[in-house]
């Protein structure tokens, strides 16, 4: 038998899960789809992005969901240089710990960027939120960071 | 997620699919079977060592360790060696409920592989039944077991528990 009469298929396997958010991330997926970053306050007084559903120190319950953002610092980055295509953005791109104003974390998301010179430890982002017809209460609905005052 | 997008009411579910993409081969041997159910027709291979017909073929005997490499065309019939009627409704599930499942070794093999049997009610399946396998029109046929529709009783008086017995 030839190679040529091999048989090949593509094979996809999905599970279709749902998760039940909670009142923590669930008020933080609520600001995002409304275009606003929400923290929650630690018994420490810290301003904790993305919310935790329990205080770190006491596992109590978080207090006040606060404001953030949407401006922010990176404050550790990595470049991408081949997106993979699960990621967020479909060109080369950055990973970034970005502080956001107020908040006293750091969080995880893209950084839409002309290239690595355009990035360091230190540098000014503010969020890009999708349309707001588009928002769904996802984090996707962040749709990158992009430099303050910047060309992205 | 459509409701939320409509909805300005608190976000309280996440959609978190998981989605494993894979590029299946199924090789050489099982190649042969599946080329085979496109174009209606049921195809074994032997073991040069022990003579049993295995179907779907994997390549290699499983009790001899050597390749199978003679091609061995199988009846369109065979015997249901045993069998379970399906009364449970479950996700996914694409045949109305009651139904057969059967173990079916096919006339020339020794190995029985799994079917559907339709066109009997399901108090009347046994051990033994003679069947027939029923396939998608011509214009239909794919290398998949999907052209295979199901089996069905072939007429045949039942086959003798000694022809079946090492095989359930």
């Amino acid at each position: 038998m030839a190679d040529s009469e091999v048989l090949h298929a593509e094979h996809h396997l999905e599970y279709p899960y749902s998760r039940s958010t909670g009142p923590i991330i669930g008020a933080f997926l609520t600001g995002l789809r409304d275009g606003i970053f929400l923290g929650a306050t630690g018994s420490d007084g810290r301003i904790i992005v993305p919310p935790t559903e329990y205080d770190p120190i006491t596992s109590d319950d978080v207090g006040e969901l606060v404001p953030v953002g949407p401006g922010g610092v990176i404050e550790s980055w990595a470049w991408v240089s081949h997106p993979l295509r699960k990621h967020p953005l479909q060109k080369p791109f950055a990973w970034a710990l970005v502080k956001l104003d107020g908040a006293d974390t750091a969080m995880l998301h893209a950084v839409d960027a002309p290239g690595p010179e355009a990035l360091a430890t230190g540098t000014r982002v503010t969020a890009r939120f999708r349309p707001a017809a588009e928002r769904i209460g996802s984090m996707a609905d962040l749709e990158a960071f992009v430099v303050e005052g910047g060309a992205s | 997620m459509a409701d939320e997008t409509t909805d300005s009411g608190p976000v309280t579910t996440l959609a978190t699919p998981i989605r494993l993409d894979f590029e299946f081969t199924p090789g050489v041997a099982q190649s042969r079977f599946l080329r085979g159910l496109e174009r209606g027709e049921f195809f074994g291979q032997r073991c040069p060592k022990c003579g049993k017909v295995y179907v779907p073929s994997r390549g290699t005997c499983p009790t001899d360790g050597v390749a199978t490499t003679e091609d061995v065309k199988l009846g369109n019939s065979g015997t249901v060696t045993t069998y379970c009627v399906v009364n449970v409704p479950f996700a996914g599930q694409s045949i109305e409920i009651p139904y057969i499942c059967a173990q079916i070794l096919l006339d020339g093999a020794n190995l029985s592989f799994m079917g559907l049997i339709q066109e009997i009610p399901t108090d009347q399946i046994r051990m033994g039944m003679r069947v027939e396998a029923v396939w998608v029109d011509q214009s239909e046929l794919t290398p998949s077991l999907a052209s295979v529709r199901y089996f069905r009783p072939n007429g045949e008086p039942d086959a003798d528990y000694e022809t079946y017995k090492e095989y359930l």
